[in-house]
C-alpha cells in the first residue's frame, strides 16, 4: 500500500460570502494546486465534500463543474456526501485512491454555501438527516446537543461553565486565524448570559451558520518531494471510519460516541502510535458539549473528566494538548462539506510549521470529524514529513 | 409506513419491533441489532417510560412549533427482558389548560405516551409530506 502524502492545502475565508457553490470551490480548489505547485490537468482524480448544494442552492453536480472550471478534465470525478463528516469522508476517499494506486495525484475539496438561507431553513436541511420517527417531533441537532448536555452535566457532575469554557478558548483561539467567521474573544459571562437555543445550551454553545471552502492535495509519499521540499509535506499515517446508529436514542451510552471511539481506534491502529502520542487536535466542536465527548472517546481523557481537562487549561494553545488551535467550528465556522478538510488544513499547518501565531509545537495532529450527532466519524492522524 | 407509531388499521398503537433474540427496537428494523429477524411487534403504549434527558429548542425549523420540548425516555420492559434499553425521542404533551405551556419534567420522571394527530406540519419542512406519518405519541408526567 502507498504511503499517502499532502503536498497542498488552503482554504477560502469562512463566513458571510457573495460567492455561490462553484466559485468556492474554485477559489480553495485554485489554492491549493498552486501551494502544490500542481496544476488542474496534473489530477488524476478529483473529489468534492458536500452535504447539500442541491438542497441550499438548486445546484448539483458540482464536482463536474469544478473539473471544468479548473481544466482538470478528464480526472474521475466524485461528490462526497456524508453530511457533516463528509469532509472526512473526502480525505477518506481520496486517501484510498492513492494508498491503492489508482491515483497519483488527487485533489479534495470541501465546500458548502448556507448563508443566503435563514436559520430556520438550514436548521431543517440538516436536520433532515434525521429517522422519521425523530423528524416529525422537530428534532434538530442543536436540541441533539441540549439533550447530551443535560445527561452529561447530570452523570458527570459537571459545572455548566465548563461548556461555556469550551467556547471562550476556541473563540480565543480564532482570533488568530485570518480564515475564521469570527475573530473576537468572547468572556464566560456573555456565553452564559446569552440566548437560550436548546436548554441548557445558549447561543455561544453553537457554531454558526457558514460559507467556505478548503482543498487538499494528495499523492504518494514516494513522489512527494517533486511538489515540494520535505519540510513542507505531511504524511497520513494513520485514518478510520466509522458509523453509529441513525436513531441517536438507541445507542448504549448515549454520552459516548462510539463513531468516534471505533474510528479512532483503526486511525491509532495504521499509525501504530496512541492517544498519548498526538501533540495538537481538531475536534468537531460544532457544539461545545461535542468537545467534551469527542476528547473522551479518543482516549484523551477518562470518560466523564473531559471538563476538568478543558477547566485545567490542558487544552488551551499554550497546555499539554492544544485543542482546536484553529478556533475550532465553534469560531472559525461550520460550512458542512468543508469543515472536516479545514480540521485537516490546520493540522496540516500544526506539524509543518506553518501555522503563524497560531503555531504549537507538533509532530503528530488529529483530526475528528462528526456527522449528523455522532452518527458518521473519519479520524485521520497526520504526521510531520521530515 | 415511514415513521409510522399507528397500525396500518388505523389503530393507534406505539409500535416497537421484536426480534427472535428477545431484543426489542424502537422505531422497528428490518433486522436487531445484532441481525437476527423480526418476529414481532411490542405496543409500547403499555409501558412507563422514565425521562432519561430533555431540552426546550427555542430556535425550531419551519412547521415545528416554538418552544419544543423534547425528551429521550426509557421505557421500563420489565424483569424479563435483558435486551438493551428501549427508549423513544418524543415531544412532551401541552398541559391542556388553555396556556399553550408543555409540562415540566425532569430526569428520572415517570412518563406516558399520549397520542397527538400531527407532532409538526407537514410539508412546512424540506421533507415530502407523503414520505413518512406525521402523527405520534408526546410524553406527559403520570399522575
Amino acid at each position: 500500500m502507498e504511503r499517502v502524502a499532502i503536498v497542498g492545502a488552503s482554504m477560502t475565508r469562512f463566513g458571510q460570502r457573495d460567492a455561490w457553490i462553484r466559485e468556492l470551490l474554485a477559489e480553495a480548489g485554485a489554492a491549493a494546486l498552486d501551494d502544490a505547485g500542481a496544476a488542474g490537468g496534473d489530477l488524476d482524480h478529483l473529489y468534492v465534500s458536500n452535504m447539500a448544494s442541491g438542497e441550499f442552492e438548486g445546484q448539483t453536480g458540482v464536482p463536474n463543474a469544478l473539473a471544468h472550471d479548473l481544466a482538470a478534465t478528464p480526472a474521475y470525478t466524485a461528490r462526497i456526501d456524508q453530511t457533516s463528516s463528509s469532509g472526512g469522508a473526502g480525505i477518506y476517499a481520496a486517501w484510498q485512491s492513492i494508498a491503492s494506486g489508482a491515483s497519483d495525484l488527487t485533489m479534495l475539496v470541501g465546500g458548502e454555501k448556507m448563508t443566503h438561507r435563514t436559520t430556520a431553513e438550514a436548521t431543517d436541511v440538516i436536520a433532515s438527516l434525521t429517522h422519521p420517527v425523530e423528524y416529525k417531533h422537530g428534532v434538530t441537532l442543536p436540541s441533539f446537543a441540549g439533550l447530551t448536555a443535560r445527561l452529561y452535566l447530570d452523570t458527570y457532575d459537571a459545572p455548566r461553565e465548563s461548556l461555556g469554557k469550551v467556547a471562550v478558548k476556541n473563540h480565543r483561539n480564532g482570533v488568530d486565524n485570518p480564515h475564521a467567521q469570527f475573530r473576537k474573544e468572547v468572556d464566560l459571562e456573555t456565553v452564559l448570559g446569552s440566548p437560550v437555543v436548546a436548554d441548557p445550551l445558549r447561543l455561544y454553545d453553537f457554531c454558526p451558520i457558514t460559507d467556505g471552502s478548503a482543498a487538499l492535495v494528495f499523492c504518494p509519499a514516494s513522489v512527494a518531494e517533486e511538489y515540494v521540499p520535505a519540510d513542507d509535506y505531511a504524511v497520513v499515517s494513520g485514518i478510520g471510519g466509522a458509523t453509529d446508529t441513525h436513531v441517536v436514542h438507541e445507542r448504549a451510552d448515549p454520552t459516548t460516541m462510539g463513531g468516534v471511539v471505533d474510528s479512532s481506534t483503526i486511525a491509532y491502529d495504521m499509525a501504530g502510535i496512541g492517544p498519548d502520542d498526538v501533540d495538537v487536535a481538531e475536534l468537531h466542536d460544532m457544539f461545545t458539549i461535542l468537545e467534551f465527548l469527542q476528547s473522551e472517546d479518543l482516549g484523551f481523557f477518562e470518560k466523564g473528566s473531559g471538563w476538568e481537562a478543558v477547566e485545567a487549561g490542558v487544552t488551551d494553545r499554550d497546555g499539554d494538548l492544544p485543542i482546536n488551535t484553529s478556533g475550532g467550528l465553534k469560531s472559525k465556522g461550520h460550512p458542512l462539506g468543508a469543515s472536516g478538510v479545514a480540521q485537516a488544513y490546520e493540522i496540516y499547518q500544526q506539524v509543518t510549521g506553518t501555522a503563524g501565531p497560531r503555531q504549537v509545537d507538533a509532530d503528530v495532529g488529529l483530526a475528528c470529524n462528526v456527522g449528523g450527532f455522532g452518527n458518521c466519524v473519519t479520524t485521520t492522524v497526520l504526521e510531520a514529513a521530515r | 409506513m415511514n415513521g409510522s407509531d399507528t397500525h396500518d388499521d388505523g389503530e393507534r398503537r406505539f409500535e416497537a419491533a421484536e426480534y427472535s433474540d428477545g431484543t426489542v427496537t424502537y422505531p422497528p428494523h428490518p433486522v436487531g441489532p445484532d441481525g437476527v429477524e423480526r418476529v414481532g411487534t411490542v405496543d409500547l403504549r403499555t409501558y412507563e417510560a422514565r425521562v432519561v434527558t430533555w431540552t426546550t429548542s427555542t430556535a425550531t425549523p419551519p412547521g415545528v412549533r416554538e418552544p419544543n420540548t423534547l425528551a429521550i425516555v426509557e421505557f421500563e420492559m420489565g424483569e424479563g427482558y435483558d435486551g438493551p434499553p428501549v427508549r423513544a425521542l418524543g415531544q412532551i404533551a401541552e398541559c391542556g389548560d388553555g396556556s399553550g405551556e408543555t409540562f415540566d419534567v425532569g430526569i428520572g420522571d415517570a412518563v406516558e405516551p399520549v397520542y397527538a394527530e400531527t407532532l409538526r406540519e407537514p410539508g412546512a419542512g424540506i421533507r415530502e409530506p407523503d414520505s413518512q406519518r406525521w402523527d405520534g405519541f408526546r410524553f406527559r408526567p403520570v399522575e
